[in-house]
């Protein structure tokens, strides 16, 4: 077994700590010389594990040479948040100080003084804390490969959060790039518990070969102790903000130090925030978190938790990674996680201790959402993650790395693309797809070639490639990073200025949001954001401007539920759960009461099965079906259905999606349909096709792929290109190239990324070939209990205006009746 | 709005979805394509053509699809075919910048040429292509003969301006316009939200006194009719006419945002 040197023994013994197995284990690693991935729970000391072996090797190494070999950066240290690398940088200091080791750390992220950076360069640290695209950047530069070629260690932080994505793949491509410049480079990886850490060590490994990669498992925390509140033993049929549960949501935060309370959106945060401080009655200290506020607003939340000022604080996925701001010792999920290892990554963010239990509480919003939390805390128990598939490489991610190395120093072709194929996410790329990026690189590779003498990058004397000129390579490294940010607006108050010009004057800024939520405001609109209600007024230029609203009620449109659609394997156990009637006893008793009266009005489908009513109501008729596939899959199958049965004849006016299930209405009757020909596979073929040329969602896709790739520069000397005005003109060369290229590189993989994230069509396919010859329709004379939530949905389509939610609380009352109607008595009470 | 200028602006319909309104007592036919249409004087006008901006773009570094200037060749081809005008008016920035005509494809350019052919070519000067087209005119013999508009090597001729009946032809709207202006310059869209849903489109803008094209080139942007510089030149509410797929929409002032 390895032993930690006396200077560290000492130091862990002073603290009253004993080294653990997992970071002795990494440390073992180490001297073997081997790559390493941690995969442990929050709390273990993941963070120290990683950089130990460094700070080991730097304590023996002694004084820095001022120059020459040895006088570079030891370890590098990547996280996928900026502010982790304060707070690590934090962290790592007290062990460096109190040991007394004489080794320098800075950090670097994209809000590092210039001045600063340049004295990285000149005087590199021993430990350099980044960020992916900072990485991405010193790939692109001239002096990268001289810089790193002392580079011992690479530790990349979170990295579950972000190997599966375009960041990951370029992350990985630069891994490829600072082994070139330093062989012996050993690349670290920390990961919280994922489904299947293979994966990662595969994408960790140089060409993918996970066996050289040392895999360190660190001991299971104590089982977190997780509650489901069912609001005074009643669960609601439909809904998705778990407002009728707020009181107990404020009994349980007056109990705890300090709660976080996450939600799955930033406006249900903000309504969840609105109904705690309206009952408010003790004046808690009660804050908001959100990726919408102004950043100096999000440090003081940030601050004053660290302090222990704050008693609870209701946040969005921001505080999801592990940032230590103080000590939570409560975790109220409001509404359904959606995915177990989100659930364990939020209640891990309890107490950071590992061998104390955490504490959570659930809290389901609808009868369905209990099944997924009931669902969700088996899983938990089971130490059952989320499946997560393996993921092939961009080509536009791909094509920003090649421009950034023809930035840094002139390449070989062959050379290259040995590197590259080298990455794990590019092993499957071929020379020729190889060739057609780099022809993309260099002139837009249009099959029209006019723009030869326009190259970006050209092949110098020797036969290499190279930028053309240094105006080029300046205009690339503005517009390095894989992250497109949405559009976004400052959120302003504006005051009106007379006149027919109907000029609003924009004021103070509260915030910033997405372009795409005002979008759907028309003028008036009244909504909440940080924490106040507004009236929306209009958009000017880069501006949404707002006034302050004289009513209370607040229109908060666009509550569309969770942004994250249901996890593949919380999806099983819920459609397990439904078919096992010895398990309904682990329900709330109303529950149980609801899918027995779902048995005797329409039927309980099997696991495998796909259960499709069909009914009349008003004058429309409707089909509803419970795929229990998250809503993308859900949108993507309406939208294909809907072209099916509009050629059938059949007349669908319209649909709408939960995560469980899904309703199309029609105004022909549809339960004499041949289903087994309506759900065919092929539809994923020649319908998908057609579809998805003229959606709209292809166009946002392709605006990414288009950034990313650096066909469209965000960032120009001198002035910065808005989220509009990209937005527009991708649009236009979209038609434009559709028309006249339809494979064009970036076309195809907008295609790609579509079918693969938007539309979530892997697991639409999956779904389609599990129920062939497995549909089990039921012709209804009314709608079936399990129709409650997704037909309530509807009402919220239509309706708007101040008195939504009392029109949308009558009519689910009026629905849930008439559902009920000549039930047995005994189950009357379940309404 | 007085009554006699909403008589003249309450628009028909005509079959192929264009609209039809009075400018000054002139008919005015606006087309789906974004090209004005005069019937009684056999013109076709069009404005803000910016052929070769995706090259304009490439030769700087950005390498956006050479397929601009075709697909706005494509789109005038097809009116020219449909409409069989005497007379196309092109009302400035028919190119992109000063180097555009070199940079063409062989293709498109001979194409410029054929569609040219047997009518009265027409370009006025925009602040885009004021140089491009000053190039084209230095030919020392033709200035000698006092012949300022004839071109080296595009077809037609190049004018200041034109007058065509009660209507007067330039390139950009003046604050303070003559009666019958017809110009381009400034891309004027219309934004509508319905349904929860936001709707962008390149429109007409007109008071039944002085029109705005929109822009007619594949890859040009727009400005917001709400804008200053489009709703200050109206003293009255104007009408707003926007580009659909297949049918010219006329907006209430209103409903735009």
């Amino acid at each position: 077994m390895t032993t930690l040197p006396p200077l560290f023994a000492d130091w862990f013994a002073r603290r009253g700590w004993s080294p653990r197995r997992h970071q002795l284990e990494m440390i073992a690693a180490a001297q073997a010389g081997s790559h390493a991935l941690l995969v442990a729970p929050t709390g273990g000391g993941k963070t120290l594990a990683g950089f130990l072996p460094s700070l080991i090797d730097l304590a023996e190494r002694g004084p820095r040479p001022e120059f020459g070999p040895g006088s570079g950066i030891h370890t590098l240290y990547v996280s996928p948040l900026k502010a982790l690398t304060t707070d690590v940088e934090r962290n790592l200091m007290t062990p460096i100080r109190e040991i007394g080791l004489n080794i320098h750390v800075e950090s670097r992220t994209g809000d590092t003084k210039q001045s600063k950076k340049q004295r990285q360069r000149d005087n590199p640290p021993d430990i350099l804390l980044t960020t992916p695209e900072q990485l991405a950047l010193f790939c692109a530069w001239g002096g990268a490969r001289a810089y790193f070629a002392d580079l011992k260690c690479i530790v990349l932080d979170e990295v579950h959060a972000i190997w599966s994505g375009k960041r990951g793949d370029l992350l990985n491509l630069a891994l490829g790039r600072l082994q070139s410049f330093s062989p012996g480079l050993r690349r670290v990886a920390l990961s919280a518990t994922i489904d299947d850490p293979n994966l990662i060590a595969e994408w960790l490994a140089p060409g993918g070969r996970s066996e050289d990669v040392a895999m360190v498992r660190g001991d299971p925390g104590a089982a977190p102790e997780i509650d489901v509140l069912v609001s005074e033993g009643r669960v609601p049929w439909a809904g998705h903000t778990g407002q009728h549960a707020i009181p107990e949501v404020y009994a349980a935060i007056q109990r705890a130090q300090l709660a976080l309370i996450f939600v799955n959106t930033r406006w249900q945060s903000e309504f969840v925030f609105q109904q705690l401080w309206a009952i408010n009655d003790d004046n808690l200290p009660i804050g908001l978190h959100h990726g919408s506020l102004a950043a100096e607003q999000r440090r003081k939340v940030e601050a004053a938790m660290a302090r222990g000022d704050l008693r609870a604080v209701v946040c969005t996925s921001t505080l999801d990674l592990g940032i230590d701001w103080g000590d939570v010792d409560l975790v109220i999920q409001m509404a359904a996680p959606k995915g177990s290892s989100r659930l364990v990554q939020r209640i891990g963010r309890a107490n950071h201790r590992l061998d104390e239990p955490s504490r959570a509480l659930m809290v389901p919003a609808s009868r369905f959402e209990l099944l997924e939390c009931q669902a969700a805390r088996e899983a938990v128990a089971d130490n059952a993650f989320d499946w997560e598939p393996r993921h092939t490489g961009t080509l536009d991610t791909l094509a920003q790395h090649v421009m950034g190395v023809a930035c840094s120093e002139p390449f070989d072709m062959a050379d290259l693309y040995a590197e590259i194929a080298g990455s794990s996410p590019y092993r499957a790329l071929t020379w020729e797809a190889f060739e057609e990026v780099v022809d993309f690189v260099a002139t837009g590779g249009y099959a029209l070639r006019t723009y030869d003498r326009f190259a970006r990058i050209v092949r110098n004397a020797d036969g290499k490639w190279t930028v053309r000129n240094q105006q080029i390579a300046q205009r690339h490294r503005m517009n390095v990073g894989a992250i497109v940010a949405a559009g976004t607006l400052n959120v302003r108050v504006a005051s009106r200025r007379g006149g027919a010009s109907k000029q609003l004057i924009g004021g103070r800024k509260v915030g910033e949001a997405e372009e795409w939520y005002f979008e759907q405001l028309s003028p008036g609109d009244t909504f909440v954001f940080a924490g106040q209600v507004w009236a929306f007024q209009g958009i000017s230029g880069m501006d949404a401007l707002v006034t302050h609203a004289t009513g209370k009620d607040p229109k908060i449109p666009s509550w569309g539920g969770a942004q994250f659609p249901l996890g593949t394997s919380l999806a099983v156990r819920v459609r397990r759960m439904i078919q096992d009637r010895d398990h309904w006893r682990v329900l709330p008793p109303d529950v149980q009461e609801w899918l027995e009266l779902q048995e005797q009005r329409s039927l309980i489908p099997d696991a495998d099965s796909l259960l499709v009513e069909t009914f009349p109501r008003g004058s429309r008729h409707f089909l509803i079906a419970y795929p229990f596939e998250g809503r993308i899959a859900h949108s993507t199958l309406c939208m294909l259905l809907t072209r099916r049965l509009d050629r059938l004849g059949v007349g669908p006016l319209g649909f709408v999606v939960t995560d469980y299930s899904l309703a199309i209405w029609s105004i022909r009757p549809m339960d004499a349909l041949d289903w087994d020909a309506l759900f065919q596979p092929d539809m994923l073929g020649d319908d998908l096709e057609a579809w998805l040329e003229e959606s709209f969602m292809m166009k946002r896709t392709f605006r990414n792929c288009a950034l990313v790739s650096g066909l469209i520069e965000r960032r120009q000397p001198g002035a910065e290109k808005t989220g509009r005005q990209v937005t527009f003109s991708t649009d236009l060369i979209y038609d434009v190239l559709r028309r006249h290229q339809p494979d064009h590189l970036l076309l195809r993989t907008a295609r790609a990324d579509a079918a693969s994230g938007l539309l979530d069509v892997a697991r639409l396919g999956q779904l389609l070939t599990r129920i062939v010859g497995r549909i089990r329709h039921a012709p209804l004379e009314r709608a079936s209990p399990f129709s409650v939530p997704v037909l309530v949905m509807i009402g919220r389509e239509r309706v708007g205006g101040d008195a939504a939610d009392m029109i949308l609380e009558a009519s689910a009352q009026d629905l849930i009746d008439e559902v009920m109607e000549d039930a047995p008595p005994e189950l009357q009470g379940a309404a | 709005m007085n009554a006699a200028l909403r008589e003249t602006l309450t628009p028909a319909r005509r079959a192929c979805g264009s609209l039809s309104v009075r400018v000054m007592g002139e008919v005015c036919v606006l087309r789906c394509s974004g090209a004005l249409w005069l019937p009684v004087h056999g013109t076709l006008v069009a404005g803000d053509l910016h052929l070769e901006k995706g090259s304009a773009y490439a030769a700087r570094g950005q390498m956006l699809p050479p397929y601009d200037s075709r697909a706005t060749l494509d789109r005038l081809e097809a009116e020219l075919a449909e409409l069989k005008p005497d007379r196309v008016v092109l009302l400035g920035d028919s190119f992109h910048d000063s180097r555009s005509i070199g940079r063409m494809a062989p293709d498109d350019r001979a194409r410029l040429d054929r569609l040219a052919e047997d009518r009265d070519w027409i370009w006025l000067e925009g602040n885009h292509d004021r140089d491009a087209l000053g190039a084209e005119r230095v030919n020392a013999a033709a200035f000698a003969a006092g012949d300022f508009e004839r071109l080296v090597g595009l077809p037609g001729r190049v004018v200041p301006e034109l007058s065509v009946g009660a209507l007067y032809l330039t390139h950009e709207p003046e604050t303070q316009a003559r009666p019958g202006e017809v110009a381009g310059h400034l891309h004027p869209c219309a934004r509508v939200v319905a349904h929860a849903r936001m709707v962008r489109r390149a429109c007409f803008v007109t008071d039944g006194r002085r029109l705005i094209l929109p822009a007619f080139g594949a890859f040009t942007g727009g400005l917001n009719v709400l804008d200053p510089a489009v709703a200050g030149l109206f003293a009255e509410r104007p009408m707003v006419a926007a580009l659909g797929r297949d049918r010219v929409h006329a907006l209430g002032w209103d409903s735009l945002v």
